[in-house]
């Protein structure tokens, strides 16, 4: 009868034989590996513990009745339980004092089907087209969207991926997204592209390198930033990059400090003096180029325009990684020869200005349906509150970017919200946790359920309908 | 063993008393004069409330049968609201939660009575009204108002994604009855009954899977509900209905709505009507 896969709860007379991963009768202690615990506690964040204090297990008892007010103490809605559909007030309404206001604080963990992640790569590389799709398992869970400075932008989830495609699409969506939100690692492959390992707030590896520099700026701008430091020190510098390959002798930068020319030729089409545009194929070589020898992006050097015997040259990558030093000889071809040292530091220089590479991962939720009836009777109220800034959206106590125009949707990072505090629903939907905060005269306004509002300390002291594990966590100071 | 004790705490509103043990979470509101007596009898009511329940636990858990007698007067409660359905699989276990709340009430008005008194026991709800109040509880389906003139005196909600498990779909069945154990088992096979056998959109498994210990074996429960089109949305509702409307008929019940992925259906005894519960995902 007894399986060693369930275990007898002894918390009360009920005695609950509970399987693993699952809760008993009370929904308060569950069976995690062989154990039984309390489930989720309802999370507060103290910003008065220093940042990266390590969690403290807490409970009421032990609160000794301090600092209930202010904004040290934020309540977030991690382990506060759900209440979709939202008919009934959220699960946990909070009275606290905030500079002698009376402040109202609604959290609920809240179901979201229009959700995703946008996910900034920092690198150079070439990863893949743009609108190509990415999948996780074999299944697309979004594609590749505008690039930015320095880096590689991809758009996952979203209603179309999680409800719109076949159900293993869902299930994968669902699955790829609550990892990348709880900071775990996720492997990506990209059609007609790379296959890249994606974790917030680490590199990223890319085909199985790990990248580690964010360039430093575009090849024209690094020409901008170097070039005064370059002078003297060699006679031609080019920084290969797929994007915009700066020349120093007919950049701007070398003009204004009479940088001599030097009859150079670049293969790809000129923009302005010194910048060139796609000078190779985007790839995984020098500067997010295809290339991995840079004298292919070079034509004929013309001597009528400055070239000769001697000339030296350096061309080097936008993050430093890559560089190579060369010599014209009497046919005015270049000949690799071992960097010098005082060009080599210039190299070191490039990347010392890089910063680490990253992923960083963005949430994107529209909170705009029926969950707020659970925060107000009257659902638009509460909506014009938020865009009259009247009532703060925190998601895991972490501040969120509202969107602007219609609806409630609204960013945020997801290095900013406490370790695991997103889970799922087999819809398949996201869930994660979801505060409003407002002063009480305004959420009175807005049709609050007044009725429901309980003071921080008998939360801590007496739980809600979904448990009375309370813990404490440092949060930012 | 040390279990934990009953537990007794007004809330800070100074109004409510919030009574815990084990599973049970009961919020205790009383209106007048007679606040404080009610609460200390329903303090030392609650007292021995689980430890009744759990003496006889095991038949509780099974389907009655004509030999079985019941002693613990909250089992004596669950196994009256059960007694009238003897065509279906129910145990008395499915009205628990209600018979509870009818016990921990009727303690209260042992003696004298208050104006109005209600003991909620997570959304199951017993309660109390003098001539002239009334009592009103928001539904899915929008407000239900019972007033005094009423027998009703207990509401009860069932539904797939609730604390037990269900054998059907709704979201959500609210139930007014005359006691909020008949509510609680009204709303339990009422959503039962809200159904669509062998639909592909719709995950189940084993109750015991989930509860070793679960009173519906291994009958299997509702895991997921997936987005259902409008026709079998109103096809698993007309099932739940047609249970409801003889529920209704019977005089089991006066009060039934029934959610399910944005429409709703409310039953009054043989009135029907479509409501217009709109429940929206986030």
């Amino acid at each position: 009868m007894n399986s060693p896969d369930k275990i007898r709860c002894d918390a009360c007379p009920v005695m609950c034989y509970i399987s693993e991963g699952k809760t008993g009768a009370c929904d308060r202690y569950a069976n995690h590996d062989g154990k039984i615990i309390r489930c989720d506690p309802l999370t507060i964040i103290d910003r008065r513990l220093a940042k990266g204090d390590k969690i403290q297990p807490f409970l009421a008892a032990n609160w000794d009745g301090q600092t209930l007010s202010g904004h040290d103490i934020v309540v977030s809605a991690i382990g506060a339980g759900t209440t979709y559909p939202d008919y009934k007030p959220a699960p946990f309404i909070v009275s606290r004092e905030i500079d002698g206001v009376d402040c109202v604080t609604v959290v609920t963990e809240a179901i979201f089907s229009y959700c995703g992640v946008k996910v900034k790569i920092d690198t150079d590389r070439h990863i893949g087209a743009e609108a190509a799709s990415v999948r996780a398992d074999g299944e697309a869970i979004g594609h590749v969207m505008t690039a930015e400075y320095g880096s590689q932008m991809l758009s996952l989830g979203g209603v179309d991926h999680l409800t719109g495609g076949s159900k293993p699409e869902g299930r994968k969506t669902c699955d790829a997204l609550l990892r990348l939100c709880n900071k775990e690692a996720v492997e990506l492959t990209i059609d007609g592209g790379s296959s890249i390992i994606v974790q917030a707030g680490r590199a990223p590896v890319i085909d199985g390198k790990a990248e580690e520099r964010m360039r430093v700026g575009c090849g024209s701008a690094t020409i901008g930033m170097f070039a005064s430091q370059w002078q003297g020190l060699v006679d031609e510098v080019v920084v290969v990059d797929d994007h915009i390959t700066g020349v120093v002798s007919e950049h701007q930068a070398g003009k204004v400090i009479d940088w001599a020319a030097t009859g150079i030729r670049i293969n790809g089409r000129r923009s302005t003096p010194g910048r060139y545009f796609k000078v190779a194929e985007p790839g995984n070589g020098w500067g997010g180029t295809n290339i991995d020898d840079p004298l292919a992006i070079l034509g004929q050097w013309r001597a009528t325009k400055g070239a000769r015997a001697g000339l030296s040259l350096l061309m080097v990558s936008t993050t430093g990684e890559h560089a190579g030093y060369y010599v014209l000889n009497d046919a005015l071809e270049p000949v690799m020869l071992p960097m010098p040292a005082a060009l080599q530091t210039s190299v070191d220089l490039i990347a010392q200005n890089c910063e680490p590479a990253l992923c960083t991962v963005l949430f994107m939720c529209g909170a705009g349906g029926s969950l707020r009836s659970g925060v107000t009777d009257n659902p638009i109220h509460l909506t014009r509150s938020v865009h009259s800034d009247e009532t703060s959206v925190t998601i895991g106590g972490a501040p969120t970017y509202r969107w602007p125009g219609g609806g409630i949707t609204v960013m945020v990072d997801v290095m900013e919200v406490p370790d695991g505090a997103f889970g799922y629903v087999p819809t398949p939907a996201l869930v994660a946790p979801l505060e409003f905060t407002t002063r009480r005269d305004a959420y009175q306004r807005l049709g609050g359920h007044n009725a429901h509002i309980r003071n921080l300390d008998d939360v801590l002291e007496t739980g809600g309908e979904y448990g009375a594990g309370v813990r404490v966590i440092g949060g930012d100071p | 063993m040390s279990w934990t004790a009953p537990q007794a705490k007004l809330l800070p509103d100074g109004k409510r008393l919030h009574l815990h043990h084990g599973p049970i979470d009961l919020i205790v509101g009383v209106s007048g004069e007679m606040r404080d007596l009610c609460f200390k009898r329903a303090i030392d009511h609650f007292q021995n409330i689980l430890i009744g329940l759990m003496s006889e636990l095991d038949a509780l858990r099974r389907p009655l049968t004509s030999d079985v007698c019941f002693i613990d007067p909250v089992a004596k409660r669950m196994a009256e609201a059960v007694r009238s359905y003897p065509d279906v699989f129910v145990t008395p276990m499915a009205a628990v939660a209600g018979a509870v709340a009818d016990e921990v009430l009727a303690a209260m008005l042992s003696d004298k009575v208050p104006q109005k008194a209600y003991v909620n026991n997570g959304g199951d709800i017993a309660f109390h009204l003098s001539e002239g109040e009334i009592f009103e509880v928001l539904s899915p389906a929008g407000l239900l108002t019972i007033t005094s003139r009423d027998s009703a005196r207990g509401i009860a909600t069932s539904g797939w994604q609730g604390r037990s498990h269900s054998l059907g779909i709704a979201d959500a069945v609210s139930v007014v009855a005359k006691t909020a154990a008949a509510a609680d088992v009204a709303a339990t096979l009422i959503a039962n009954a809200t159904n669509l056998p062998g639909h592909t959109a719709i995950g189940r498994c084993p109750a015991t899977l989930l509860s070793p210990d679960s009173d519906l074996g291994k009958r299997h429960v509702t895991t997921h509900v997936g987005h259902l089109p409008a026709l079998d949305v109103d096809k698993a509702l007309q099932a739940g209905t047609r249970f409801a409307s003889d529920c209704a008929a019977r005089g089991l019940v006066k009060t039934v709505a029934i959610s399910l992925q944005g429409q709703s259906r409310i039953t009054q005894n043989s009135f029907q009507s479509n409501a217009a519960g709109a429940l929206a995902h986030a």
